[in-house]
C-alpha cells in the first residue's frame, strides 16, 4: 500500500483529511482512491482533464512527479507520496 | 542623490521627488499602462533602469541616462536556444519577466545583474548592452528542486553583490533557495541550513526553499536577512547557518514578501507581514509595518498612521525601502505610504495608484 500525505492546507476544505494508505499502481490511481475517500478531493488536485491543477504539487519521497498531464509515473507498496501545495501569490 | 523615489506599478513607473520642507509629490509619470516590475537608480553611472512586463510582447529592459527625460530600450535577455525550464524540462525557456535588476560592484561600473522568471541569472558586462545567462546557476545540479512560487516558474528574485569583494555573490531563486558564488558567478553553493520549507515532504531539505527576498546589511555584509514563504531568517555567516527570527510572541512578523535593512545598524530590519502563505491578508485587517532593533530578537509594532480595519494591503517583495530615517512602501491596493522617523509614524501620500511592484529611493 502506498502511503499518501497531504498539505494540511486541504484541511480547510476537507476537515477530517489525514494521512492515508491506498493501492495504487500510478499518481492518477493515488488521485482516485482518495477522491473515493474524500469525495470531491480529487477535484482539488486534478481538472477535468485528468492533469495536475498548476499550483499543485506531488512528490514521490523528495522528487516532484514526472507527468503533470497523465500522472502516469509508477507507484509501489512501499512508496511514500506527498500532495502538497505549491505555492502562489506575490 | 536621496530625494527621488522610483514608484513600479502595474500601470507604469512614477518618479517622486521632495525638495526643501515639501512633501513628496508625482514629478513625472512614465511607460503608462504597462506594467512595472522593477525600477532602479544605478549611482555608478546616474543610469535608471526600469523593466516592463507587456502581456503582449514580453518582458523588455529600459534604460535612461538623463533621469528619464528620454528612455532607451536595450535588448531583454535571452535564453539560449534549446534550453527548457527546471523541474521537470517540458517547458521552452524564454524571459517571461524580469523580476530584479542589481548593479554590480562599485569595482566594475560595466556590470549588471538580472534575475529573472524563469530562474535565471543573467550578467551584462557591457553596461547592459547585452546579457549573458549564467549557465554555471541555470544548470545547477540541484535545479530539479526548483518549482513556480505565484508565476508557474522559478524565479530569480534577490541578488547581494558584496560591497567588500564583487564576485561574492548571493542570489534568492523562489522557490529554490540560496545560492552563493565565490568567483562571480562560475561556480555555486547552495546555503539553506536552518531554513524550514512546510509545503516539502522534507522540510529541512537541502534545497527547494523560498525566499522571497534576500538583503545584506550593508555595515556589515556577512549579516544576511531574508524574508522567507516560512518566516523571517537571519544569518550572521552568509548564509552558512539561518536562524528562524519570526516573532515568537505572537506578534505579525512571520510570513510576507517585503524587508528593509537600516543602513548602518546590522541588527535593525523592517518587514510588512500578512497573516501566513493561505490567508494572504493584513494581520487583523489591519496594516503594520515591524521593525526590529535587535538582530530579531523582538520586533515592534509601527501603526501609526497606518488603516487599522477594513485593509486588505499587502507589500510585494521589492516595495518597501530605506535611505536613512526614510522608508516607503507601497501596497496591492494601490496606496502609498512614507515615514521621515524611521516608521515610528507614516502618512498616505497617494490613494489611487494601481497595485505597487517596486518602490526604491535614488
Amino acid at each position: 500500500m502506498a502511503q499518501v500525505k497531504f498539505t494540511p492546507n486541504l484541511q480547510r476544505f476537507f476537515p477530517d483529511l489525514r494521512a492515508c494508505e491506498v493501492d495504487a499502481a500510478t499518481i492518477a490511481e493515488v488521485v482516485d482512491a482518495v477522491d473515493m475517500r474524500w469525495r470531491g478531493l480529487g477535484d482539488y488536485i486534478i481538472d477535468e482533464q485528468g492533469a495536475l491543477r498548476k499550483h499543485v504539487n506531488i512528490f514521490i519521497g523528495d522528487e516532484l512527479i514526472r507527468d503533470k498531464r497523465r500522472l502516469s509515473d509508477a507507484v509501489s507498496a512501499d512508496t511514500r507520496v506527498y500532495i502538497m501545495q505549491a505555492l502562489s501569490g506575490g | 542623490m536621496h530625494d527621488k523615489l522610483l514608484v513600479g506599478t502595474r500601470k507604469g513607473l512614477l518618479i517622486m521627488s521632495r525638495q526643501g520642507r515639501a512633501d513628496w509629490t508625482v514629478e513625472s509619470a512614465h511607460f503608462e499602462a504597462i506594467p512595472v516590475p522593477y525600477a532602479v537608480h544605478d549611482p555608478r553611472t546616474d543610469t535608471l533602469w526600469v523593466s516592463l512586463d507587456h502581456g503582449h510582447w514580453g518582458g523588455k529592459l529600459h534604460r535612461s541616462h538623463d533621469l528619464g527625460a528620454s528612455w532607451e530600450e536595450v535588448e531583454a535577455p535571452k535564453y539560449p536556444e534549446g534550453d527548457s525550464v527546471p523541474p521537470d524540462f517540458s517547458v521552452p525557456a524564454k524571459t517571461n519577466y524580469i523580476w530584479l535588476i542589481e548593479p554590480g560592484g562599485v569595482d566594475e561600473p560595466n556590470r549588471l545583474y538580472l534575475g529573472t522568471d524563469p530562474g535565471g541569472l543573467f550578467i551584462s558586462d557591457d553596461g547592459g548592452d547585452s546579457f549573458q545567462l549564467v549557465e554555471t546557476l541555470w544548470k545547477h545540479p540541484t535545479n530539479t528542486h526548483w518549482f513556480g512560487a505565484g508565476r508557474d516558474h522559478p524565479g530569480t528574485v534577490a541578488i547581494v553583490v558584496d560591497p567588500r569583494d564583487s564576485r561574492r555573490l548571493t542570489v534568492g531563486i523562489s522557490v529554490g533557495g540560496v545560492y552563493v558564488s565565490a568567483d562571480g558567478g562560475e561556480s555555486w553553493e547552495a546555503r539553506n541550513r536552518g531554513l524550514y520549507a512546510d509545503y516539502l515532504p522534507d522540510p529541512q531539505h537541502e534545497y527547494g526553499h523560498d525566499p522571497h527576498i534576500i538583503l545584506a546589511s550593508p555595515s556589515n555584509p556577512d549579516v544576511l536577512w531574508q524574508q522567507n514563504h516560512c518566516g523571517m531568517y537571519r544569518s550572521v555567516d552568509g548564509g552558512r547557518q539561518w536562524r528562524d527570527i519570526s516573532d515568537k510572541s505572537g506578534g505579525p512578523a512571520g510570513f510576507g514578501f517585503a524587508l528593509a535593512l537600516d543602513a548602518e545598524d546590522e541588527r535593525v530590519a523592517w518587514v510588512a507581514p500578512a497573516v501566513s502563505a493561505e490567508y494572504r491578508v493584513p494581520v487583523d485587517r489591519a496594516l503594520v509595518i515591524c521593525r526590529t532593533e535587535d538582530g530579531g530578537e523582538t520586533w515592534q509594532d509601527l501603526r501609526a498612521g497606518l488603516p487599522q480595519r477594513d485593509c486588505y494591503d499587502l507589500v510585494f517583495r521589492h516595495a518597501l525601502d530605506v535611505h536613512e530615517d526614510a522608508l516607503a512602501f507601497g501596497t496591492t491596493a494601490g496606496n502609498f505610504y512614507v515615514s521621515d522617523d524611521r516608521g515610528d509614524r507614516w502618512r498616505c501620500l497617494l490613494h489611487n495608484l494601481a497595485v505597487v511592484y517596486s518602490v526604491r529611493f535614488m
